[in-house]
């Protein structure tokens, strides 16, 4: 199947007052139409910027650098002129972030903010856009959809405000949604909400898309495959089942690790693992592995020498570690 | 909504009461008094300037004086000018158009040269423009106005003669153009100050906005740059600017009184300094009562704008 979204060696570098800092070091991976890829890692792993990347919405000014290629159909999105990446933006890719709380302007109407979004991208008369964004209201669950166009951000909660952007995001049916951890600033049963929403819009649609999170638990409720992202590089890519069953890098593991979770039948507590240490800082990454500091596996002469490559462990199953096969998968 | 304005109008009574019990004491406190324009007439005996003191009721103390001024003002008579004897309110009324043409004139510059500077320096951060236009803002705050209204009518009246040195009008003309051409001076002096005030805060303003979420995700929508920064960023920045605005009145009031006097227009300002120097009591209250009701209500309409231009603020 030809990938609707080809990422080839992104590399995304900071300028800053101390030195230039890279946040994304060689990243390649694809989407594929209708699945779910979910973009896994903790803060600074990278993640959001990836995303942003696609979007090229990385912040602005000099400071910035990205670098790569990303194609999107017959287009390479980095060399596209501006005109014709806003004509994409909103419109073929669309994205929700993190935090439904300032996502939406203040001073707008919610029904303005996402009949603009329409107007934006298609040819129809304002009254029209508003119908439609009626509509998407009632499809993301927003009751009294008709009333809540006059409404203003601040009349609503934050599970209502993210259920406002992803209107907003789908209002021109675009091919690939990316989801900047949606939910991590709502309340756990918002989450839920919000997942299984997200589940039935893209199943409805059709539409692929990027799920960016750090929390195991909705990876394995959501996506089709997952990419496990560490200092700014892929460390392990593979199906979800597999790689939440059979993790096979040690970074991994320790993420699956330190989820709580009962198991069936077994009642005593089991003591939560926390992976040691904390993410390198991007502009000194340890030489060879990123994650040997920090890894219960690493061997002098071996991890510390140089940057181990991605390596094919099976059809599929991606990992970036040099003693994967001597350390068992110890899954969940 | 009623409930507020009461409760506003309330506060600004009081506050009123308070501006005028302290202008009265610190006016009557300074050294000198009315009489001392009769010191140097010659003939003028101690029992004569005693009697005309009794006629003024001078000779009263203060608080008996307050409250004569006080319960007259509420009823409004605010007395007659020492000098002239012409009624207070008159005099104000006949100097209030010159005052108000010079403040709207010169708010209207500073408003939109300052809000272009700001946002642009904003957009363009670190930009040439931007180093520029903050050194601008630096050296027109440093300026003092009255120095900087000289130089003016140095360059433009004396040396280039385009402008005139100073008046509302050339007396027997009195058109349209002739005002226009009598106001572009001062009003550009006494704009000077605030054009660098509210360049800067309207700089700032606007860069805290643009790096909001809702910024970029006007941008992800795909809108072109042009309506993220005015239709999004903009008009979000422009609704602390309502209140500067309120609070910038003090400054521009006080500003007038220096450009007033320098270009010799007939306002609210030169009215107050002359009315000092003769120690006109009833003038001086009389202005300085009608300054603090223009800077009470200017903030109290700033209040009311900014709880209508913004949906998040009720006023209850």
């Amino acid at each position: 199947m030809t990938p609707l979204l080809q990422v080839e060696d992104l590399r995304v570098r900071f300028r800053t007052d101390t030195g230039i800092i890279p946040a994304v070091n060689g990243v390649s991976f694809v989407v594929r139409p209708r699945e779910t890829l979910a973009l896994v890692g903790e803060s600074g792993s990278g993640k959001s910027v990836t995303g942003l990347s696609i979007m090229r919405l990385t912040p602005r000014g000099g400071g910035c650098r990205v670098e790569g290629r990303i194609r999107f159909g017959a287009a390479d999105l980095l060399a596209l002129p501006e005109e014709d990446m806003r004509a994409i933006r909103g419109n073929r890719i669309s994205m929700i972030f993190q935090e439904p709380m300032t996502s939406l302007n203040p001073v707008k109407t919610v029904g303005e903010q996402i009949a603009e979004a329409i107007r934006c991208h298609r040819q129809i008369g304002r009254q029209a856009a508003l119908d439609r964004a009626a509509e998407l209201l009632h499809t993301v669950g927003i009751p009294d959809a008709r009333q809540r166009l006059a409404s203003y951000p601040h009349h609503m909660s934050g599970g209502m405000r993210q259920r406002v952007m992803i209107a907003m995001a789908l209002s021109c049916e675009p091919d690939l949604l990316i989801a900047d951890e949606p939910t991590t600033a709502l309340d756990v049963t918002v989450q839920a909400q919000i997942v299984e929403l997200l589940k039935r819009l893209q199943q409805q649609t059709g539409m692929s898309v990027i799920f960016i999170t750090h929390n195991l638990g909705v990876v394995a409720d959501i996506a089709d495959r997952v990419m496990v992202m560490y200092a700014g590089r892929i460390v392990e890519q593979a199906g979800t089942v597999p790689l939440l069953t059979s993790p096979l890098m040690p970074y991994t593991q320790g993420l699956l690790r330190s989820v709580p979770r009962l198991p069936a039948g077994q009642h005593q507590r089991r003591r939560l693992d926390a992976i040691p240490g904390n993410v390198p800082d991007p502009a000194e990454l340890p030489a060879g592995c990123s994650f040997r500091p920090r890894c219960p596996h690493a061997v002098a002469g071996v991890c510390d020498t140089t940057l181990p490559e991605l390596e094919d462990t099976a059809p599929g199953h991606l990992v970036r570690c040099r003693r994967w096969r001597d350390i068992a998968p110890a899954g969940a | 909504m009623t409930r507020y304005l009461v409760h506003r109008l309330g506060q600004n009574l009081i506050l009123l009461w308070l501006v005028s019990v302290i202008a009265f004491t610190v006016l009557h406190l300074a050294p000198g008094g009315p009489l001392a324009q009769f010191a140097l007439v010659p003939g003028l005996t101690q029992a004569d300037l005693a009697r005309i003191a009794h006629q003024m009721g001078l000779d009263r103390s203060l608080p008996v004086q307050y409250w004569e001024w006080f319960r007259r003002m509420l009823v409004g008579d605010w007395g007659r000018s020492y000098r002239d004897t012409q009624p207070v309110l008159l005099v104000i009324g006949s100097h209030l158009f010159a005052t108000l043409e010079l403040m709207v004139s010169s708010t209207i510059i500073a408003v939109l040269l300052g809000t272009w500077v700001g946002v642009l320096g904003a957009i363009r951060r670190y930009s040439l423009f931007d180093y520029l236009a903050t050194v601008g803002a630096m050296i027109a705050l440093s300026i003092p106005t009255f120095w900087f209204g000289l130089v003016v009518i140095y360059i433009f009246s004396v040396k280039l003669a385009w402008l005139p040195a100073g008046n509302l009008y050339t007396v027997g003309d009195g058109s349209f153009l002739d005002f226009a051409h009598h106001l572009i001076a001062p009003s550009l002096v006494l704009a000077l100050v605030t054009v660098a005030i509210w360049s800067r805060y309207m700089r700032s303003s606007m860069l805290e906005v643009i790096n909001q979420d809702y910024i970029r995700t006007a941008r992800a929508k795909g809108l072109r740059e042009r309506s993220v920064l005015i239709d999004h960023a903009f008009r979000n920045a422009l609704l602390p600017m309502i209140t500067i605005a309120g609070l910038q009145l003090p400054t521009l009031l006080s500003g007038a009184l220096v450009t007033e006097t320098v270009f010799t227009w007939p306002g609210m300002g030169r009215l107050f300094l002359d009315s000092i120097g003769y120690r006109d009591y009833p003038m001086v209250m009389g202005v300085l009562m009608f300054s603090a009701v223009l800077v009470l209500l200017g903030n109290l309409m700033a209040d009311l704008l900014y709880a209508a231009s913004d949906p998040r603020i009720r006023l209850d």
